[in-house]
């Protein structure tokens, strides 16, 4: 039973919307974009995540028009678009200002493209009425924009960029302006509008939850490079990199030298501390450098050393951040290495087994870490 | 208390700079004009008390705004002057616009710089820079120099004593009160709206007209009243570079006051001009409280 699973980059046959094809982008010495190739496939929700500086908003606006490659093209249902000006293009765009005309009404800003198009006026009214309906503005269709409250105004952005049915929407930093309660609520609406409506996504943001959240891919970007790009569970689970690892979600990153063992591999991070033991797949010869990264929610804490774990390592709690629903203790080692481990607040704070300075012990199981070459 | 007087200051100063001002002149354009020191009658004599208040009243009547009525020389110097204020409103407006736009689209660090550029002429003396058109557009003036040397024209041009001369005399003079207003109108415009535009499927020009000009309509106003409004009363530049033919109602005015001595008439004239300019006034005005309110 079930859906089938919406996986296009695993199959070899699906056509890609959108083809970087050696993507460079430089502006004077400075590269925005280096030699990126990848894909994106239709009615993809596709996730460009990275810090400020980092690329993702000059790969948004090559797809929107507003700038041309240095070098490479850019493949749009396998046509150059490099020649297309952003009018011309089957591609809209929210901006992360939102960027709605203040001298015109609600309705107006929706109907601003499809007037560009000399659509017969019925069907302009028929499309408008349908978009307005989509992001519930229905009442607010003769207000300004300057009179509609920030939650309001992001949904007007974002029917009036869905309003001439883009093939490919592109989002910069849609829910930026929202408050952390508004944005969660926005992030399921803006997934909900994105299956109905059958578009194209690509958002651009530089915050991780909301791109777990709301993306069927993520790519993670750093210095103009996707680092990785993959579905949110496996970016989080299965990181290529240290960089992503710790841009993605709480981690503690290990670093040691790897021997070779059965299926996996010990590795030495400390004197006077046990091996760690990880399975892995990846290949390292013995005495090479590698991260083991462990996320804190597959860390146990306990008084006792566990008897069966395949690591443990005692330490001194040297903090705790309570988060209400979960409690992540900062364990010290001997060695003065930190690891972070997550537990649930399954009870209530008065009965908190553990408190500051405690001496305790931390344990995993050989596959619960990530072994990483850089 | 404190509010009080904050609020007093403008007013003393609008009560004794205006308004005592404009009483008098009110006062003035109702009475006769008198072969005395001041040239008209009556006078207020207050040592014979209220009956001298009461014959003075008695004296004021509202002749000279029927004399107006009765020679057509001042409506039609009143319309002349309307007319010649609208149209070079309009010529200020196509000259100014374009360079506040190219300003505000200019590079960050050459803004103050342009912005300086424009103000500068104001460091000059209003009246040598008129008069400084005189050597440019007369006869053997630099244009026609430069025209004629090369082989452009073979006659001088007539510029100088012409209604030309008066437009380009009040397009030059009150440009910066037109730029600065639509420029700061321009400089607070979000890029990002003529990219949406664009995206939106307009191309630069057609955002250009649904965009950027409606969003700067108020500074297209207030530019436009800044330099509507002085020049309907404008007296100097008619007067230096127009000819006999311009017929503009300040330049009727001071003819009334200092040739003709005819103190009373000229009041007349100013107090209806103040009616006239208090029209384009208010509406100014409330163009800047509607601005106000959409700024909150």
């Amino acid at each position: 039973m079930g859906q089938t699973v919406f996986e296009p980059w695993n199959d070899p046959d699906a056509k890609p919307l959108i083809q970087f094809k050696n993507v460079t982008k430089r502006f004077g010495d400075f590269v925005a974009i280096d030699n990126q190739s990848f894909d994106i496939y239709e009615q993809e929700f596709f996730a460009l995540l990275g810090p400020s500086g980092c690329g993702k908003t000059t790969m948004m606006r090559m797809l929107a028009g507003f700038e041309t490659p240095t070098e490479g093209t850019i493949l749009l249902g396998g046509q150059d678009i490099a020649p297309i000006p952003p009018n011309k293009r089957a591609v809209n765009m929210m901006f992360q200002s939102y960027a709605l005309f203040p001298h015109l009404s609600i309705w107006e800003n929706i109907a601003f493209g499809l007037k560009r198009d000399s659509m017969p006026k019925d069907q302009i009214d028929a499309r408008v009425a349908e978009m307005l309906k989509l992001t519930r503005l229905e009442q607010f269709a003769k207000r300004k924009p300057h009179q509609c409250s920030g939650g309001q105004r992001q949904r007007v952005a974002l029917a009036r960029s869905l309003a001439k049915a883009p093939k490919l929407l592109l989002l910069d930093e849609p829910l930026g302006a929202l408050d952390a309660k508004l944005r969660q609520d926005t992030q399921f609406e803006l997934m909900d509008i994105q299956e109905k409506t059958g578009t194209t996504f690509v958002i651009v943001t530089h915050d991780q939850e909301e791109a777990m959240t709301v993306a069927s891919r993520v790519a993670v970007m750093d210095h103009g490079k996707i680092i990785q790009a993959d579905t949110p569970a496996r970016i989080y689970e299965m990181p290529s990199s240290v960089y992503v690892a710790d841009f993605i979600g709480d981690v503690t990153i290990i670093s040691g030298t790897a021997t070779p063992s059965g299926d996996g591999y010990d590795i030495a991070f400390a004197e006077g501390q046990p091996d760690l033991r990880a399975k892995s797949d990846i290949q390292l010869s013995k005495g090479q450098s590698c991260h083991l990264a462990i996320r804190p929610e597959k860390v146990s804490i306990t008084a006792e050393k566990p008897s069966d774990a395949a690591n443990a390592l005692q330490g001194k709690i040297l903090d705790i951040a309570y988060l209400g629903n979960l409690s992540t203790y900062h364990v010290e080692l001997s060695t003065g290495q930190v690891v972070k481990s997550q537990t649930a607040n399954t009870r209530r704070l008065s009965r908190r087994s553990f408190t500051w300075e405690d001496e305790v012990w931390l344990s995993w199981t050989d596959t619960a870490g990530v072994l990483l070459k850089e | 208390m404190r509010r009080a007087t904050l609020i007093l200051v403008p007013y003393l100063w609008l009560l004794a700079l205006f308004l005592v001002p404009f009483l008098i002149v009110l006062k003035i354009s109702l009475s006769d004009t008198a072969l005395a020191i001041p040239p008209y009658t009556p006078t207020l004599d207050f040592s014979t008390g209220w009956q001298g208040f009461k014959d003075f009243w008695a004296e004021l009547d509202l002749e000279n705004f029927e004399f107006l009525t009765t020679d057509d020389l001042y409506w039609k110097a009143y319309l002349s002057s309307l007319k010649i204020a609208i149209i070079a409103t309009l010529f200020t407006l196509l000259v100014g616009y374009p360079i506040a736009y190219g300003m505000a689209n200019a590079p960050d660090h050459w803004r103050p710089t342009l912005m300086m550029l424009v103000i500068l002429p104001f460091w000059t003396s209003f009246l040598i820079r008129v008069y400084s058109w005189m050597g440019i557009l007369s006869n053997e003036g630099y244009l026609n120099q430069f025209l004629l040397g090369t082989g452009l024209i073979s006659e001088p041009l007539t510029i100088l004593n012409t209604n030309t001369a008066v437009y380009i005399g009040i397009v030059y003079t009150y440009l910066p009160f037109m730029i600065l207003p639509i420029y700061s109108a321009l400089e607070r415009l979000d890029a990002s709206l003529l990219e949406a535009a664009e995206d939106l499927g307009c191309s630069r020009l057609t955002a250009f007209w649904l965009v950027t000009v409606p969003l700067s309509k108020n500074g297209i106003i207030a530019g436009c009243f800044l330099v509507f409004i002085p020049t309907l009363g404008e007296f100097v530049i008619p007067s230096l570079l127009g000819g006999s033919k311009t017929l503009m109602i300040g330049k009727v005015l001071w003819e009334e006051f200092f040739n003709n001595r005819d103190w009373p008439v000229a009041s007349a004239v100013a107090v209806i001009l103040l009616l006239i300019l208090i029209i384009p006034i208010i509406l100014f005005q409330r163009n800047e409280q509607k601005q106000r309110e959409i700024d909150g």
